[in-house]
């Protein structure tokens, strides 16, 4: 650093806005295209090998039956279209889900360990819909699984909210308290239901804890899908109060941020978005911690690049999962959790630690 | 360094009757102060006498039971955060974050208050940005995580993003903690030459000497001096509020005046008479 505090030359090392915004735009297209053909290989690949050409030939059909031509071979059509396009889509969708609100709760409570489940959510939904496979649907009120786990959720998130605020006020420490202590409480109930529970629904009941998107149908794709997306591109306008909350709360005040009022806010839209995606997928472990810290080393912490680089490459991450998880062991399924653990987290701890070995070499 | 650019024009900041308690404990009792354009104003203080607080006050942190803040001619109160963030800028003492941001992302936050959530960067931005790094001499990290840097860079990064947000009002809090001495004489030479009103909490007395226009000084939640820093930090009132023998000596070769300290001779302070008092109000 020069010892002088005098004016110096303007030296701006930056790019142009415009340079910087094309090296974005290239980011984000290259991603895209990335969803996009992880979304073709999931809707092709499985015990039975649709070939590509055919997957793209009845999107295509379906998306115009007036300008292309019908698939050849319609039963490669069905199984593409009917069983693995919809899956391979919600997939896309609950995985870009679960990294935009991983990356926007490990801001809101300044940890770097918070991940979409961390209010409880997770048991929450797990609670209700243990409840559904083991009891049935008529002990809550004629629910179906996925809205017992959906009202699980949100009835999760308002209690350790109401536990948590003081005055209206929450603090990150109280939130995170209040998340881990209601979440050991609902999975000691969800636990005691399992063991009374005949066996046969205790799998059933496993494979849905674990996370899985088996048995999507298209039916099941369009409510889910538009609520999670409009959840996601609202959190997208949010990038510059959240790069103020990166500072500390005291920064963020002085760089003219209302935190409480951001923070409730912050919380009401991403548990509306983690009930709707745990409705329908279950608690898929992993994905909101590890592709939000993934993607913070590639770009960085400005959540106006991070926010929808961390979305695209969770879509495409839960979509190649999943196909591991339909794949690996066919014709046994796994459940994606345990998929997305076993791949994602040791590629996790290389990363992070191949990040330290070049920090040390910066020092020395 | 005298010379309080007061003159005619109203002052940027004016603070009147402020009272404010934490958690049902008052804190600061009916503080009043003014700085003025181009004037660098401070507060001193034993620990615990309320400066922090009292400045949280001033940059909308925390709502005072009584009185009023104006910054700008404005009340704080009514306007919104955002509002006020256009107005006054703030150096905090803060834990750094656990996440990587680049010197050049924390620099442009410092243009949040004056974007909608949906604006992008313009040029005007990022060319108000590079030269708030210029100004603090910092444009060469602009590419460096700003974790990696010293903490005398990161003072600068941090007044840099204060920069950016063309504040009418720059608040630090101790801007000089854990810098050493060096660093601490340049930020301050170099926040006095940006020329932008500065209200400063400052630990060092001898720095507040050399560096402030003006001086308040904050014992057990109220001011009990104020004026020019040769004309408050008598001995007489260093010896009440901080508890401690000062006296003044000007260096012959620079011509600038230092404090020297030593224990009082009765450790029990607080008992101590004092014949001068500062030329100030006395609590009532």
């Amino acid at each position: 650093m020069a010892p002088d505090t005098d004016l110096q030359p303007v030296d701006d090392p930056a790019p142009p806005v415009r340079r910087r915004l094309a090296g974005q735009v290239a980011v984000l297209l290259g991603l895209g295209a990335a969803v996009v053909v992880s979304i073709a290989l999931g809707a092709s690949l499985g015990p039975v090998s649709v070939p590509l050409r055919d997957t793209v030939q009845v999107v295509l059909y379906h998306i115009s039956s007036e300008w292309f031509a019908k698939p050849a071979d319609p039963v490669f059509a069905q199984i593409a279209w009917e069983f693995r396009l919809p899956r391979a889509l919600l997939g896309a969708v609950v995985g870009a889900g679960l990294a935009a609100v991983g990356v926007v709760l490990q801001a809101v409570v300044r940890n770097p360990l918070a991940d979409p489940y961390l209010l409880g959510v997770s048991s929450g939904a797990s609670f209700g819909a243990v409840l559904v496979l083991v009891v049935g649907s008529a002990s809550v009120a004629g629910l179906g699984l996925s809205s017992a786990a959906f009202a699980g959720a949100l009835i999760a998130t308002l209690l350790v909210y109401l536990l948590a605020q003081r005055a209206g006020r929450v603090t990150p420490f109280r939130l995170i308290l209040a998340g881990v202590s209601l979440a050991y409480l609902f999975q000691a109930l969800y636990g005691l239901l399992l063991l009374r529970a005949n066996p046969h629904d205790v799998q059933g009941v496993l494979i849905w804890l674990f996370g899985s998107l088996g048995s999507t149908e298209w039916s099941d794709v369009g409510i889910p899908a538009v609520g999670v997306i409009a959840g996601i591109l609202y959190l997208l306008t949010q990038a510059r109060p959240l790069n103020s909350l990166l500072g500390g709360e005291e920064t963020a005040v002085s760089l003219g941020l209302d935190v409480a009022r951001f923070r409730i806010r912050m919380l009401v839209v991403t548990s509306l978005v983690v009930g709707v995606m745990v409705a329908v997928s279950g608690a898929v472990a992993f994905v909101g911690l590890i592709i939000p810290h993934l993607c913070r080393m590639l770009v960085g912490s400005d959540h106006r690049r991070l926010l929808p680089v961390a979305a695209l490459t969770g879509a495409a991450f839960l979509v190649l999962m999943d196909l591991a998880a339909r794949t690996v062991l066919a014709p046994t399924e796994l459940p994606l959790s345990i998929v997305t653990a076993v791949f994602g987290v040791p590629f996790f701890i290389w990363l992070l630690r191949q990040r330290e070995v070049g920090r040390e070499a910066r020092f020395g | 360094m005298t010379g309080a650019a007061q003159g005619s024009a109203p002052p940027r900041v004016v603070v009147d009757g402020v009272s404010v308690a934490l958690g049902g404990t008052p804190i600061v009792f009916e503080a009043g102060l003014t700085v003025g354009a181009g004037e660098m104003v401070g507060i001193v203080g034993p620990n615990g006498s309320g400066k922090s607080t009292l400045l949280r006050a001033v940059y909308r942190a925390l709502r005072p039971g009584a009185g009023l803040v104006r910054v700008d001619g404005s009340d704080v109160w009514e306007l919104s955060a955002r509002q006020s963030a256009q107005r006054t800028a703030v150096v905090v003492q803060e834990s750094g974050s656990d996440f990587v941001l680049k010197v050049a992302d924390v620099v442009a936050m410092g243009r949040n208050p004056h974007k909608g959530p949906l604006d992008r960067d313009t040029e005007e931005d990022r060319r108000i940005c590079a030269q708030s790094l210029a100004r603090t001499g910092v444009s060469a990290l602009a590419g460096r995580d700003y974790d990696t840097l010293s903490g005398g860079e990161k003072q600068r990064v941090l007044l840099a993003r204060a920069l950016a947000q063309q504040p009418r009002l720059l608040v630090l809090d101790e801007p000089t903690n854990h810098l050493d001495i060096r660093f601490q004489l340049e930020l301050l030479n170099l926040v006095r030459t940006l020329g932008v009103a500065t209200l400063t909490v400052m630990h060092d007395l001898t720095l507040a000497l050399g560096h402030c226009d003006r001086v308040y000084v904050l014992h057990r939640g109220r001011v009990v001096a104020d004026g020019p820093p040769a004309e408050v930090l008598t001995p007489g009132l260093v010896a009440e509020v901080f508890g401690v023998r000062s006296h003044r000596w000007v260096d012959p070769d620079t011509g600038q005046a230092h404090l020297g300290f030593s224990r009082l001779p009765d450790p029990t302070a607080d008992v101590v008479t004092t014949a001068a008092g500062g030329p100030g109000r006395e609590p009532g």
